[in-house]
């Protein structure tokens, strides 16, 4: 018989569980991770791949500088590279008042690391002649790239498990609860998993686990819009995105080497959580249509190929839960990536097994501590 | 009464072959007026494809023996365009519930339904051999409609290979047109089709029709080689093809020279809409593919949705026709009209027989799944990729994707511009021999849209 006890449990076989399960079998914890259907298979291995720092939180990158190193080192660490590009990457503005916004971005202490360089006027459409006459200014992040999201938990995953990491796929857990000092995880086929410490990594369902620990976060779901087109001679190497505040303004894409143009962004769709699927919604492709011809107007001539979504989990901040449970000792959580954890996968592994094994952090992630809700809900009832 | 819900009711039909139209003329004839989708820019679907506009070849030219059936179709068609709302040119990209995504000549535009019918017809069935992505390579259809449309042949020295009534259609085709057809290679041997002959006697007529064909074969002294198994398509990436190499039934290497191979395996349904209809799909052992999960009127497991013809199960156009007008009297049905009963069994009784019938050739010509697994690594299996059977074969060994979407997502097989039509079944059973299970474990591509390509230049009609 197996045992089913290990240092850590690890609920949610995402890039963030993943990854956290290497890097605690490097710390020599022992691991058992627990995913519901496939590794990888949600938002960590559908997502558009950007692997971007610039634009991010400014108080997020510290975190993403972290992760980025791990990028850098994916071949020896993991022995797979998921085809992660630095190719640089830019943001780009259609009004003259958003360059000053990005200026003062690029301008602030926390983003020295990340070398930006704003272009405008000629110099930009010298640089990037391709874009369309609308774009009136950029900032360009040499070190930010792009990777393959299909590649990316699996890999790590299997290099857990070269490490002896115990992974159970198709194991869902339905309750989680701490007796008499250990946590007693049971999944829904009746099985029981203990742990001393549990960490959650279960995305866009991670508040139904934290909320059985009395920490309920306000979590909403949502579909991020993909398209891919056909493969044309490579020769886009830069990630490319809009900066706006307009919604249905958003757009952004990138070339992989084979030729296909990646492109997302518009409207998101409500996933049907019932049946874990996030649809398409044909006006979002439409107005990526529309967006992208603005953008990169030589794209007219291509076509679209495959037409996608995932389920993401978001929170009112855009702000993960990351971090230590106020409530629980023992209890850890990593969810709610707000369409952006993908750069964060590796770096949220790492920083996680090192709070789990050593109890603190070398990264900051105060502002992503679960506290921020338990703190607005006891005002809310104060108020009441 | 009746007529006041009924204009109420849209009623949409996608796909104007056999299936879709018999189906839209039953509608008609009990007061709807039902839209009428296809891509073509004419109706007649796959097999009664009416010529373009200006061309004058006759029917007996085009249709050979199928001439009368299909005059009988266009003029059918013809007297019921007053009375449908027919949009021609009009690809279905996508659907969402009750609403279809629709391109025609650029513009995007809805059309919201309360009941669809997808009569969507099927296209070919194909297993990869060594050099197939060698220009010269066909499809027995390509090649077909390269013929029927425009009245070219593939090439000068044709080969025919694969298995199938189609084989012998579309090589006799050719024969009769003067193409120079070099062989006709069978992977079926003679013994099944003896076996299946039984099967086969419920349509003795159809019989007789392809023992004809093979007797013009053998009459005009064309090689027919019966059992062999595919070994490689020869040739150079810039020239392309200059032969095929086989292992006759004797177990002799054969060669035979030639420019251009048009291969395939009977068809496969084209069930992408009722996939993203959310529309349950069912594994059918005879012919060891996934079909549309419809009970024998034509109603899929999603209220409101039906499919009829050879994309909802392959029995051919005779049937093609039949269920279109079966399934639209289990709408009218549905719709608690009032249905002549005696006309319902008349259908289901003439499919009874075709269903008979398509057994008979599911087993007499069997698709030829061993050939997956003997497949060699280098042989490329997915063409819009470039991935070939070895690379695939390592995502099971060295990844662990015993699952079609799985291996799709790791080693992109499938992900292509024909989304895996060409190559989804036969990487299923590259998958599942590699991981040694049977194909139905496996699972079976999910469907994506957009059906075909969309233009990036699509934009959306402004009301
Ligand atoms: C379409 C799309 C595009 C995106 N683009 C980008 C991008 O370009 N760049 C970027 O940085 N980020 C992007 N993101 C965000 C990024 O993909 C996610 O933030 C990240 O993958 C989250 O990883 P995760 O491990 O937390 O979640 P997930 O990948 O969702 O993993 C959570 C796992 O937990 C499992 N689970 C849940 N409940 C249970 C349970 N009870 N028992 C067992 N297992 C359970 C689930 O099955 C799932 O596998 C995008 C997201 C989407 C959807
Ligand atoms: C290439 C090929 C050649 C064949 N040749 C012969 C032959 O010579 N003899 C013979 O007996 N049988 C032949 N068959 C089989 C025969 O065509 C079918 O049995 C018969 O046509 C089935 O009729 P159907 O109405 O079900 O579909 P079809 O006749 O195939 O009609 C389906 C229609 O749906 C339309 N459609 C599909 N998807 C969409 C979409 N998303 N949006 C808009 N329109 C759509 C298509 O354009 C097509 O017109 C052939 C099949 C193929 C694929």
């Amino acid at each position: 018989m197996t045992l089913n006890k290990a240092d850590v449990v690890i609920v949610g076989g995402g890039l963030m569980g993943s990854a956290a399960a290497f890097f605690l079998r490097q710390r020599g914890q022992s691991v058992i991770l627990l995913e519901r259907d496939q590794i990888g298979q949600y938002a960590s291995g559908v997502n558009f791949g950007n692997v971007r720092r610039q634009g991010r939180f400014l108080g997020q990158l510290e975190l993403a500088n972290r992760s980025w190193a791990l990028w850098k080192r994916l071949p020896e660490l993991i022995d797979d590279d998921l085809e992660f590009i630095a190719s640089g990457h830019m943001r780009v503005c259609y009004r003259e008042d958003e360059i000053a916004e990005l200026e003062a971005y690029a301008a602030a202490p926390e983003a020295q690391q990340l070398d930006l360089k704003i272009y405008r006027g000629s110099e930009l459409h010298a640089r990037f002649p391709f874009l369309g006459k609308d774009v009136k200014g950029g900032s360009y992040a040499p070190h930010d790239g792009h990777a393959n999201p299909r590649l990316a938990a699996p890999a790590f995953a299997r290099a857990a498990r070269r490490l002896g990491a115990r992974i159970e796929e198709r194991t869902e857990v339905a309750e989680v609860q701490k007796v008499n000092g250990d946590f007693s995880v049971t999944t829904t086929d009746g099985r029981q998993f203990s742990a001393a410490q549990l960490l959650i990594t279960a995305g866009a369902w991670g508040q139904k686990l934290s909320a059985q620990f009395g920490e309920p976060v306000p979590l909403e779901t949502n579909g991020p819009q993909m398209a891919v087109t056909e493969p044309v001679p490579y020769a886009l190497p830069t990630v490319i995105g809009v900066y706006t505040k307009i919604p249905e303004e958003v757009i952004y894409f990138r070339q992989i080497p084979r030729g296909n143009i990646v492109i997302g962004g518009g409207y998101r769709s409500k996933p049907d959580m019932l049946n874990r699927r996030a649809y398409v919604e044909p006006r979002s492709i439409l107005n990526q249509l529309d967006q992208m011809r603005r953008l990169l107007p030589g794209v007219g001539n291509l076509n679209i190929i495959r037409v996608w979504s995932g389920i993401e989990g978001y929170l009112p901040d855009s702000l993960p839960v990351m971090g230590p449970s106020g409530n629980v000792d023992g209890l850890y959580y990593a969810f709610g990536f707000c369409g952006h954890g993908f750069q964060l996968g590796p770096g949220v592994g790492d920083v996680m097994a090192e709070l789990i094994s050593t109890g603190s952090t070398s990264t900051s992630i105060e502002p992503f501590s679960i506290r921020r809700f338990a703190s607005t809900a006891e005002q809310r009832s104060k108020a009441s | 009464m009746a007529t006041a819900r009924l204009s109420n009711h849209r009623v949409v039909i996608v796909g104007a072959g056999p299936a879709g139209i018999r189906c839209a003329q039953t509608l008609v004839a009990a007061g709807f007026k039902p839209v009428l989708i296809d891509e073509n820019r004419r109706d007649g679907g796959q097999i009664y494809r009416r010529q373009p506009e200006g061309f004058t070849r006759n029917y007996a030219t085009l249709y050979g023996t199928e001439a009368d059936k299909a005059r009988d179709l266009h003029e059918s068609f013809d007297r019921l365009r007053p009375q449908i709302d027919y949009r021609p040119d009009t690809l279905v990209w996508n659907l969402t519930p009750g609403q279809l995504c629709c391109v025609s000549q650029g513009l995007h535009s809805t059309v919201d339904y309360d009941a669809l019918i997808l009569c969507t017809g099927a296209t070919d069935r194909l297993m990869p051999i060594e050099g197939w992505q060698l220009g010269g390579t066909y499809s027995l259809g390509g090649a077909q409609i390269a013929l029927k449309a425009q009245a070219v042949s593939i090439g000068h020295r044709v080969v025919f290979m694969g298995s199938g009534p189609l084989l012998y259609l579309v090589a006799s085709q050719y024969l009769k047109a003067g193409a120079n057809v070099a062989a006709v290679l069978d992977t079926a041997p003679l013994g099944l089709r003896i076996k299946a002959l039984p099967k086969l006697m419920a349509r003795p007529g159809l019989l007789f029709t392809g023992m004809k064909l093979l007797a013009q074969l053998y009459r005009a002294k064309i090689p027919v080689h019966l059992g062999i198994s595919p070994l490689q398509v020869l040739g150079e990436a810039v020239s392309g093809v200059s032969g095929v190499r086989v292992r006759t039934a004797a177990g002799e290497t054969l060669t035979v020279d030639c420019d251009a191979v048009a291969l395939g395996y009977h068809l496969r349904p084209e069930t992408q809409l009722a996939d993203l209809a959310g529309c349950a799909l069912r594994f059918d052992e005879a012919s060891g593919q996934w079909w549309l999960d419809t009970d024998e009127e034509g109603r899929t497991s999603v209220s409101g949705v039906y499919a009829a013809g050879d994309g909802a199960k392959i029995r051919g156009a005779d049937a093609a026709e039949h269920a279109g007008r079966l399934v639209a009297l289990a709408l009218l049905s549905d719709l608690q009209q009032p249905v002549d009963a005696t006309q319902v069994t008349a259908q289901r009784q003439a499919l009874k027989v075709m269903d008979q019938f398509r057994l008979g050739l599911a087993q007499a010509f069997p698709w030829p799944a061993a050939q997956a697994k003997a497949l060699p690594d280098e042989a490329i299996v997915c063409r819009c990729e470039m991935i070939s059977a070895g690379e695939l074969r390592r995502t099971v060994s060295e990844k662990g994707a015993c699952e079609v979407n799985r291996a799709k997502a790791f080693s992109r097989v499938g992900m292509g511009r024909c989304q895996g039509r060409y190559c989804s079944q036969a990487g299923a059973e590259v998958i599942a021999a590699a991981a040694g299970v049977h194909v139905q474990e496996v699972g079976r591509q999910r469907g994506q849209a957009p059906v075909k390509p969309l233009s990036m230049l699509t934009r959306e009609v402004t009301p």
